[in-house]
């Protein structure tokens, strides 16, 4: 597993796309927002929490086709299907290396771009803390997303409208949580729920992800 | 014979027409298809059958 | 004789076949009956007008449109364990129907919420939850249409179908959590006291029995569709293989 993991990484360092694509995508959202919405600091204040927050869930989307798809394309994958790890964990240290590759980045980028968008001071820590729980649980979603779509010609759009409508309840919490952490609210609520679903998302998701990439196989 | 609806006429004949439009296409779509897949089944197997 | 013996594809069509005229029959009669009794012979409420009348499409529909998702969840479990084809694509068949029937509920209930809130849409929990719902039908029947090999898009689907009902009712209860609704709660609960009154009650029961029977024809019709135009692909196949 950690071989798998290490190889995964080493490729997408040398490829060069995974750490900047995601993060230069993530920026250039941010950057937009501005002129979408026009210049007024308070406007962007309050919205900078949901801005960020679907800025990071846009930026995990786009990397999401390329998941399984290269090792698809090359054979890999039947190989790693037959190796002694079985598919669930294999998913699992997939899903994990895209969460190094984007999420972390993500994670670890968003208080700057949060200056950008002049979040309130004390959503600074909250965003960052729903960012680092929420995006495990997108990059476990996508990876079933990926999963099914794998051997499909064109599968990058139907990916993306397959995975959105099951991003809905992380990003309602994980916003959630960045919203009232900026207004100095409660957050325990959401940041539990947000929690619960990362956590289960983990651990069940891969299972369905394994069964759906068996049938892609055979 | 048409009930008088008041001010709300408009809102209550689109709803109505939207709906029915709605399902009737569905239904319309339905039967077209169910009926193209029919016939050509029946091509296709009376050709089975000729040849085999 | 068991219920599985549907599952054989003949007799599963044959026997709809034989029950299909009754249902589209009867589906046209509750409907007319209850639009037209909704329509011409009830009274308009005293808060909202002639608009209750919309209620005769909008709460049927509605119910249809998740009853639809739930019965495509049941086909997908029984083709995951069973692997009974008809059921399969008797999910597929319902898909359609659901989108149409979710549609519905959201286009009479933009169209009802106009003059009754004073806009098209909120973002409402149920009303969001109707359009997560509407996403979810999308995905799936893209992903029907994108996968060339039946077997492989039935499984595919099905296991979208089972992660999608978890995440749909994940989605109601967050969306729930997060913006608080203008939408009235449950009208139709047997449990309690105050139910609408019975002058709307009894034409709305049989509009919501004519949207059941329809859904059942056309599920029922569109099963048979399918299986043709799986036998169709099976005997071209088999005729490229000969030649």
């Amino acid at each position: 597993m950690t071989a798998l993991l290490m190889r995964d990484l080493a490729l997408a360092i040398r490829a060069g796309g995974g750490f900047g694509l995601g993060l230069a995508f993530f920026l250039i959202v941010t950057v937009l927002v501005p002129f979408g919405v026009g210049p007024d600091p308070a406007l962007l204040s309050r919205i900078a929490p949901g801005i960020l927050w679907v800025g990071a869930l846009l930026a995990c989307l786009l990397s999401l086709d390329r998941l399984l798809a290269l090792d698809w394309e090359d054979g890999s994958l039947d190989l790693l299907a037959t190796a002694p790890l079985p598919l669930e964990g294999m998913l699992s240290v997939k899903a994990l290396s895209h969460w190094i590759v984007t999420g972390l980045p993500l994670v670890l980028a968003a208080p700057v771009l949060g200056v950008l968008l002049n979040l309130p001071g004390p959503g600074y820590l909250w965003l960052t803390v729903s960012l680092a729980l929420g995006t495990p649980a997108l990059s476990v979603i996508g990876t079933f997303g990926a999963a099914l779509t794998v051997g499909l010609k064109r599968g990058g759009l139907l990916l993306s409208l397959l995975v959105l409508p099951l991003y809905v309840p992380t990003l309602i919490f994980g916003a959630e949580v960045a919203r009232r952490g900026a207004e100095g609210l409660d957050v325990a609520t959401p940041l539990l729920m947000l929690a619960g679903i990362s956590a289960g998302v983990i651990a069940l998701l891969p299972f369905a992800s394994a069964a759906v990439l068996r049938v892609n196989l055979r | 014979m048409m009930p008088d609806l008041g001010k709300y006429a408009e809102t209550v004949l689109s709803a109505y027409a939207a709906s029915i439009v709605l399902l009737v296409a569905i239904v319309v779509l339905t039967l077209l298809r169910g009926r193209r897949v029919r016939a050509e089944m029946e091509r296709i197997e009376e050709k089975a059958g000729r040849d085999g | 004789m068991s219920l599985w013996e549907y599952a054989n594809p003949k007799k599963f069509l044959a026997t709809s076949e034989r029950v299909l005229p009754f249902f589209w029959v009867s589906a046209g009669l509750c409907l007319v009956v209850g639009l037209v009794w909704g329509f011409f012979f009830t009274p308009d409420d005293f808060r909202q007008g002639s608009t209750v009348k919309i209620i005769y499409l909008h709460v049927p529909s509605a119910m249809m449109a998740i009853n639809a998702w739930v019965m495509m969840l049941l086909a997908s479990l029984i083709w995951l364990i069973r692997r009974h084809h008809v059921s399969a694509l008797a999910a597929r068949a319902a898909a359609p129907v659901g989108v149409v029937m979710t549609l519905i509920a959201l286009v009479t209930g933009a169209i009802w919420g106009q003059p009754m809130w004073g806009t098209w849409w909120a973002w409402d929990p149920r009303l969001t939850s109707f359009l997560i719902l509407f996403l979810f039908y999308l995905g799936y029947v893209a992903l029907w249409e994108a996968i060339e090999n039946p077997d492989t898009a039935a499984d595919l689907t099905s296991v979208l179908c089972l992660v999608g009902s978890v995440f749909a009712v994940l989605s109601r209860y967050a969306v729930n959590f997060w913006n608080q609704g203008l939408h009235q709660g449950a009208t139709l609960s047997l449990d309690k006291e105050e139910n609408i009154s019975d002058v709307f009650y009894f034409p709305l029961l049989v509009c919501i029995a004519g949207f059941v029977l329809l859904f059942i024809a056309l599920v029922l019709y569109r099963t048979g569709t399918e299986i043709r135009a799986r036998r169709i692909k099976a005997l071209r196949l088999r005729e490229r293989a000969a030649a």
